[in-house]
């Protein structure tokens, strides 16, 4: 005890206190707190939501409370489904990186497995939107020509003309949905994530947001072609404009300042 | 040695001489050409600026005219089943349709298609640059000014073109500029929504714009500038063209070489180049790729919705101003988002002509200029340059602010603001700190001009002091840094004559004499190194 008293003035005693403090709390509460009632079917299902809880408190509960019924820091979870859970965690935009006007796409982090357990806890809180099969996202079966008007008529306001992306308001952003999986750009129509607005199926029918998603795959997929060459973003008039001042403007001043390089001087008289 | 060649002359003459007495008898070819021939074209790289803007607009032209073979100017309603599949069984009409034929079916035709519109924006861009060339020369004084204007309505002309050819695709992104200039049109007081249903006749869109437009596109804009062209050209031999000081130029001659045939060669080369450059970019990179865009419908609108970049000011203007409007007895709305934006769109004009002769007025100076100037030596103008410069390119930041929100992480209602001050304080600052910096290069020409060169050779005397070794400039450099003119600024002279009479001065002329101080006061220019100054440094030691 000697040894002790001598050191309790030390700069870090309050610290050392702090974090026996913090892990006696911690341990006291893992002893006694009441744990989830397990359920007597053991059926994978039941094991998926379980899972999906322990990941739930990890990574998600700080905001959107213990149960998913949200607090001041994020929405309730209530019936979001399990298509919202599967695009906002694999596309990276939760967990939260930190609070801002809009969760911005990172990388993932978790495994598709854990993901689906996630899922399976979430849609578990309330019926919801589930995860779409690959028959109702697939590009092949859509209808381009149907697609690009209806894509110019519900999206193009805020994501342009060929989903390039644009700026909302406060900061907020469409992002470019280029090279975005079929199966989140469906799962977005289905939940409107961020500041999007939802499209359920009584206002883009599948065979709609399938149709949206093949012109898509169209002018932004992977094998989309831009037949007048490089594409310089797809962004219109603004990145045409620099680009003709910088590139074609200054190349040709590049070539008069070379065919005047040799110039006429007064003849000496 | 005359009296002999003609008429006793063995030889018939050649086939080649018949020919020249045959046009000259006719044509008067030869008087014309001795004249002319032998113009003398200075060379420096900013003299081209508007060669390349004139080959450009030829491009333009020509690449036009195979456009107008299968274009159709036809509002009316199709659906179309051509080679672009993702437009399969879309509605359009035809102006939208031909232009998607063009792009897909017709032989070169997207390849020509983005060579005119590369070759517009450049265009435009070239006589943006050319006028600024000879805005900071000078080369808008007497005996210039007409050509000034000339030059300038070609540049309103061919935003007029820029924008009409923009708008005739009927595609989403045109349609909606095309909507945005109805706005405009509504917003003029009172008379508005005559003015808008009489330009599209009747409801928008209708079924007129497109035709009218290209109307206006093919034949009315590219005629008037083709004439005003050519006088701008005619009066540029008429004139004959500027030079920058140098050894042996003066304001009574022209050194450089001869039109036929050193410059021909050059010109004509140069014409191949921009050909080339502007043949490799439309080869290269897209652009208004109207396939992704999809045709015009007034209820659909789409994010990014930019006019071309010529235009981009005035997208600014409407996107900074708040959306301000009063309901006048009668029931008249005057809305002031847009009213106000058109009305400053109506000013810039009045000042780019007005400036030629507003600068004659204010400096008093009548005479004739064929030397130009170098910015540095007219701080007061090249601020005002800079400061117009700055002004627009604020608002073409305003233009263009959803994609400075998006690619810099900004928020869109930030960048407003920005730019609602910066449109006051920033040509206000640009044009403090151009003056400022030109005052310091003359400066520097005064004591390049007085102390010679730094060498960076530092050399150590007998008795240890350490100097560095200034060269002299040589003999031609030094006459560029010193044979600018330096304008002495107005006076206001006495208030009482010499009789005791008090003499009366006009508010305006108080103002002219106020502004004249400003350019050719002493906190307009730094007196130029006299033959005196000079004379007394170098006259002595070496250094001091």
């Amino acid at each position: 005890m000697k040894k002790l008293s001598a050191r309790r003035r030390h700069p870090l005693a309050a610290l050392v206190v702090l974090l026996i403090a913090l892990a006696a709390t911690g341990g006291l509460y893992a002893t006694f707190a009441p744990t989830g009632k397990a359920q007597a079917e053991e059926t994978s299902q039941s094991l998926a939501v379980e899972e999906g809880q322990k990941i739930f408190r990890v990574g998600c509960a700080s905001c959107h409370g213990t149960g998913g019924q949200g607090s001041s820091d994020g929405p309730s979870l209530v019936g979001v489904g399990a298509a919202a859970v599967d695009f906002q965690v694999s596309t990276g935009r939760m967990p939260l990186q930190q609070q801002g006007v809009q969760a911005p796409k990172k990388p993932n982090i978790y495994t598709q497995k854990e993901i689906d357990q996630l899922a399976a806890y979430v849609a578990s809180l309330g019926p919801g939107p589930a995860v779409p099969e690959e028959s109702q996202y697939d590009p092949a079966g859509g209808d381009v020509a149907r697609g690009g008007d209806l894509f110019r008529t519900n999206c193009a306001q805020c994501h342009n003309f060929t989903g390039k992306g644009g700026a909302l308001t406060d900061g907020k952003y469409a992002p470019n949905i280029d090279g975005v999986d079929p199966k989140h750009m469906y799962e977005a129509m289905q939940t409107g994530p961020q500041n999007m607005p939802s499209f359920p199926d009584k206002l883009l029918t599948t065979t709609d947001k399938q149709d949206i998603i093949a012109y898509l795959d169209e002018v932004g997929g992977d094998e989309a072609e831009s037949p007048g060459g490089f594409s310089l973003g797809g962004l219109g008039p603004v990145s045409e404009g620099l680009f003709a001042w910088v590139f074609g403007l200054g190349a040709l001043v590049v070539l008069t300042i070379w065919i005047t390089a040799r110039s006429a001087k007064a003849r000496k008289s | 040695m005359s009296t002999t060649t003609t008429h006793t002359r063995r030889n018939p003459p050649s086939r080649g001489e018949r020919i020249a007495d045959w046009t000259d008898a006719r044509l008067g070819l030869h008087g014309a050409g001795r004249k002319n021939i032998r113009k003398i074209f200075p060379d420096h790289w900013s003299f081209l600026l508007g060669e390349i803007a004139m080959y450009t607009f030829l491009i333009v032209l020509l690449t036009g005219v195979y456009l107008t073979l299968f274009f159709k100017p036809s509002m009316a309603e199709m659906t179309y089943h051509g080679s672009y599949a993702p437009m399969n069984g879309v509605m359009m009409t035809e102006a939208y349709a031909s232009t998607l034929d063009i792009s897909f079916d017709v032989r070169g035709g997207l390849l020509v298609r983005q060579i005119h519109h590369w070759s517009a924006l450049i265009f435009i861009a070239a006589m943006a640059t050319h006028m600024m060339r000879v805005f900071f020369t000078g080369a808008f004084r007497k005996p210039r000014e007409v050509n000034w204007l000339f030059g300038f309505t070609l540049l309103v002309l061919g935003c007029v073109a820029g924008f009409t050819g923009y708008s005739l695709p009927d595609d989403l992104l045109s349609g909606t500029g095309v909507r945005f200039m109805e706005g405009a049109t509504l917003a003029t007081p009172v008379i508005g929504t005559y003015l808008a249903f009489f330009l599209w006749g009747g409801e928008f869109p209708g079924t007129d714009i497109i035709p009218r437009f290209f109307a206006v596109h093919v034949l009315l804009v590219p005629g008037i500038m083709l004439g005003l062209f050519l006088i701008h050209l005619i009066l540029i031999f008429y004139h004959k063209h500027t030079q920058f000081a140098g050894a042996g130029k003066t304001n009574d001659n022209v050194v450089g070489a001869p039109f036929m045939p050193v410059y021909v060669a050059k010109a004509g080369g140069f014409f191949f180049l921009v050909f080339g450059v502007v043949t490799l970019l439309a080869g290269m990179f897209t652009i208004n790729p109207v396939w992704d865009l999809g045709p015009y419908r007034p209820d659909l609108v789409s994010t990014g919705a930019q006019p071309d970049w010529y235009m981009g000011w005035t997208e600014g203007l409407i996107r900074f101003m708040p959306g301000w409007e009063w309901v006048i007895p009668g029931g008249y709305t005057i809305n002031f988002g847009v009213f106000i934006p058109l009305m400053i769109v109506g000013v810039v004009p009045t000042v780019m002509v007005a400036y030629p002769f507003f600068e004659s007025w204010v400096t008093g100076d009548r005479r004739e200029h064929h030397i130009l100037d170098r910015p540095r030596n007219v701080p007061t103008r090249t601020g005002f340059g800079v400061a117009w410069l700055t002004w627009v390119f604020v608002l073409l930041m305003a233009g263009g602010n959803d994609l400075w929100a998006t690619h810099f992480h900004l928020s869109i209602e930030a960048i407003t603001w920005f730019v609602r001050i910066a449109f006051f304080v920033a040509p206000v600052l640009a044009f403090w700190i151009t003056r400022r910096i030109c005052l310091g290069l003359q400066r520097r020409d005064r004591e390049k001009v007085l102390h010679g060169r730094e060498t960076g050779i530092i050399k150590r005397l007998p008795h240890g002091e350490f100097i560095e070794v200034h060269e002299p400039l040589p003999q031609e450099q030094m006459h560029v840094l010193t044979s600018h003119d330096q304008h002495t600024p107005l006076e206001l002279g006495p208030t009482v004559d010499d009789n005791g009479v008090v003499r009366k001065q006009s508010p305006v002329e108080k103002l002219r004499v106020k502004l004249s101080q400003g350019y050719y006061g002493e906190a307009g220019q730094i007196p130029k190194p006299t033959r005196h100054e000079y004379e007394e440094i170098t006259s002595g030691h070496g250094h001091h």
